[in-house]
């Protein structure tokens, strides 16, 4: 059985495509923290726990509430549904800001809430825990998008059953860099139909993911 | 039938013991190697005990054979040796015509070098050969290097389940035909980043450990690295190599409750155990002892062990965690403990669960308080629960 | 005690990062835990770190601060006991 991705998030920069179409683009921002916060307020997220997540934290869980806000988890099992994301700083951005912390030997105070971001597969807890998803996760490190080794690996979860929808990807933040692109991938008798002015699905492969992840806005 | 996994190469090193011969010849005796903290200048030196390696870095970089001009961390040098004494075990370095694959895991990279650095790498130019080496992926480039494995290599970082879905995605990768070997594992060392991480969420115990124990109150961290070589049965034929045990079977879930603590009932530790059941065609019954996460904190040891009531039943094999000895070696920890479940079935032995006095109240079942022989030991399950919920089961039976 | 609860809401806010809500929306008697804020056990141990940051009082065992952290003015009145 083929499987298919369905929808995707694409964020470059601070610029937000979802499904090749163009969500969220405003030009005087500068940082990563207004951007994600105003992408979060225009998508009238309403979820509290954003604010005490880290930058990879609130860019993958915008990333992926964007493509599973409006999905109907009734087809897909929570033990079922997979995370696979990859990045290549980790969880870098957040180690800076606790070693600030611990930094001065006499101005020491780690903060907890920090630390727990010191992991860069957090972010696919947040995500679980807002779904309520409880099937595989995994998180990969490498130094660019790796289409194959996530293609490979996924198609492996299908074809073992081990999913029946799974959420790949890249998600990547240093700083005021950022990059995101989250693919929801099923399989293809899960598929619904296309409806005019919807998103085509696409095959689920390596050439399709780093076609998807290398697109422009229309 | 589906491929087997055979395993036919280990290497370990550990505040227990430098090979797999030493760690052995620590557990069976009983010794634990927890202590004070010898190797870092932490302000927290005399207040936490740790399991960490007895060897300075540049003995460390002696024992590899390194310069210490070439940017190795101690994490990344602990890899080495670790992974080095794999590969010559299964004879990686012969029938090059075998596609083989490495998988490494750390959280910590390079960070016991740049912690140290970070300060005045602007000003001070004569440790940028350590900028590069921060980055989780590099201690595994560097092992890669080392050892000529170039056919697959790719790092994974979940937290304490780390190196157990190294082996994990191994196991996989073989199976589907990608890769003939895989020499899959994960490398630690100890920081201040997260020695005072840890320390911030409050879960780091003074005294040793007491995993599954009432008035356990948290835990002692460690450090080491271990590697398993994994081969198809085919691959096996070829390199003739002596198979020490079988992986027979994996699961890996997510808890979805917390960032860092498990749900009460252990859903997550339950759904990986399970899945871990079912792939390997085993009943529950078969598990004749199960090297558990436990880390002796409040939230672990009780969630593992009511996921453990849930999955087994009236049959509760013998249980114990052996990070009263190692420490808690996070992304080591999947790595290391399938060393010491594998050498269960070799020595046909079950680690004691140290440190233990008084049972906890909500559980039904005791750990087993002292080394037990004579038994026979057929499959032994290994558990690595992460931060972010990350859960992953192995299960390893004797050939 | 009241300037002290002011001063305490708006600390609260900015340790835990509450960035959605406003010092008038917190009720000083109220529980910060399980309804109030919805706050978890990770915040509790924020909490903890600003008790020393901002006040000098250091709280050894996490288990104290289910009394102290019951409400915003339970942990004014502590603070107030205790300070250095």
């Amino acid at each position: 059985m083929r499987q298919f991705i369905t929808a995707y998030t694409l964020i470059d920069g601070f610029k937000c495509m979802v499904n090749g179409r163009l969500l969220f683009y405003q030009e005087n921002i500068l940082t990563f923290a207004d951007f994600i916060k105003a992408l979060y307020k225009q998508e009238q997220v309403n979820y509290p726990k954003f604010y005490k997540m880290d930058a990879l934290g609130k860019l993958g869980f915008i990333a992926s509430e964007l493509l599973l806000r409006n999905k109907d988890f009734k087809l897909y099992p929570p033990e079922l549904t997979g995370v696979v994301l990859s990045n290549s700083s980790s969880s870098l951005d957040t180690d800076i800001a606790h070693y600030e912390t611990i930094r001065d030997r006499e101005h020491y105070f780690p903060s907890p809430s920090v630390f727990v971001y010191t992991l860069p597969n957090i972010v696919i807890g947040e995500i679980c825990i807002r779904n309520g998803i409880k099937g595989e996760n995994a998180f990969l490190v490498s130094e660019s998008f790796n289409s194959e080794l996530i293609a490979g690996y996924v198609t492996d979860l299908f074809s073992r059953e081990l999913v029946k929808g799974c959420l790949c990807g890249w998600i990547e933040v240093l700083g005021n860099r950022c990059e995101a692109f989250l693919a929801w991938v099923e399989n293809q008798a899960d598929v619904a139909e296309t409806k005019p002015g919807m998103f085509n699905p696409v095959p689920f492969d390596a050439e399709h993911l780093k076609l998807l992840k290398n697109q422009n806005d229309r | 039938m589906p491929q087997r996994i055979l395993v036919t190469g280990y290497g370990i090193i550990s505040s227990i013991g430098n090979t797999v011969q030493e760690c052995y010849q620590s557990m069976i005796s009983g010794v634990p190697g927890i202590g004070r903290i010898c190797n870092i200048d932490t302000v927290l030196r005399d207040e936490l005990i740790v399991g960490e390696v007895k060897r300075t870095l540049p003995e460390l970089l002696d024992m590899a054979g390194i310069e210490p001009e070439e940017g190795y961390s101690r994490n990344t040098v602990l890899g080495i040796i670790a992974s080095s004494e794999a590969f010559h075990h299964a004879r990686l370095h012969e029938n090059r015509q075998l596609s083989t694959g490495l998988i490494s895991a750390t959280t910590v990279g390079g960070m016991d070098r740049c912690e140290l650095f970070y300060n005045d790498f602007l000003t001070n130019e004569t440790r940028n050969a350590y900028i590069d080496s921060y980055d989780c992926a590099d201690s595994t480039e560097r092992i890669a290097s080392r050892l000529d494995l170039t056919d697959f290599i790719t790092t994974i970082s979940t937290a304490c389940s780390s190196a157990a879905n190294a082996i994990l995605l191994g196991a996989r990768l073989i199976r589907s035909g990608k890769l003939d070997r895989v020499l899959a594992g994960g490398c630690e060392s100890l920081t201040k980043f997260h020695l005072n991480g840890f320390n911030a969420l409050k879960i780091l115990d003074q005294k040793p450990c007491r995993p599954f124990d009432k008035n356990r109150a948290g835990i002692n961290l460690g450090e080491g690295s271990a590697y398993l070589v994994l081969e198809s049965e085919e691959s096996q034929k070829i390199t003739g190599n002596k198979p020490i045990c079988e992986l027979k079977g994996w699961g890996n879930a997510c808890e979805a409750f917390h960032q860092t603590a498990s749900s009460p009932d252990g859903v997550g530790a339950y759904l990986a155990m399970k899945k871990a059941l079912e792939l390997s065609g085993l009943k529950a019954a078969d598990i004749d002892y199960i090297n558990a996460h436990g880390t002796g904190t409040d939230n672990n040891d009780i969630s593992e062990g009511k996921a453990i009531e849930t999955l087994f039943g009236n049959r509760i094999p013998m249980v114990s965690s052996t990070k009263q000895f190692t420490g808690h070696t996070t992304s080591a920890a999947g790595s290391i403990e399938a060393i010491l479940s594998i050498l269960c079935l070799e020595h046909q032995v079950i680690w004691p669960n140290l440190n233990f006095s008084e049972k906890i109240d909500e559980l039904n079942f005791l750990p087993v308080t002292r080394l037990i022989t004579g038994e026979p030991v057929r499959a032994v399950m290994s558990n690595s629960f992460g931060f972010g919920g990350n859960d992953t089961s192995l299960i390893f039976t004797k050939i | 005690m009241e300037e002290l609860i002011e001063k305490l809401k708006k600390e609260v806010i900015e340790q835990l990062n509450l960035e959605d809500i406003k010092p008038e929306d917190i009720n000083p008697d109220s529980p910060l835990f399980g309804e109030g804020l919805g706050l978890d056990s990770i915040d509790a141990l924020e909490l903890i770190v600003l008790l020393e940051k901002n006040y000098g009082i250091k709280i050894e065992d996490p288990k104290d601060g289910k009394k102290i952290f019951f409400s915003i003015r339970s942990m004014a009145e502590y603070i107030t006991a205790n300070k250095k």
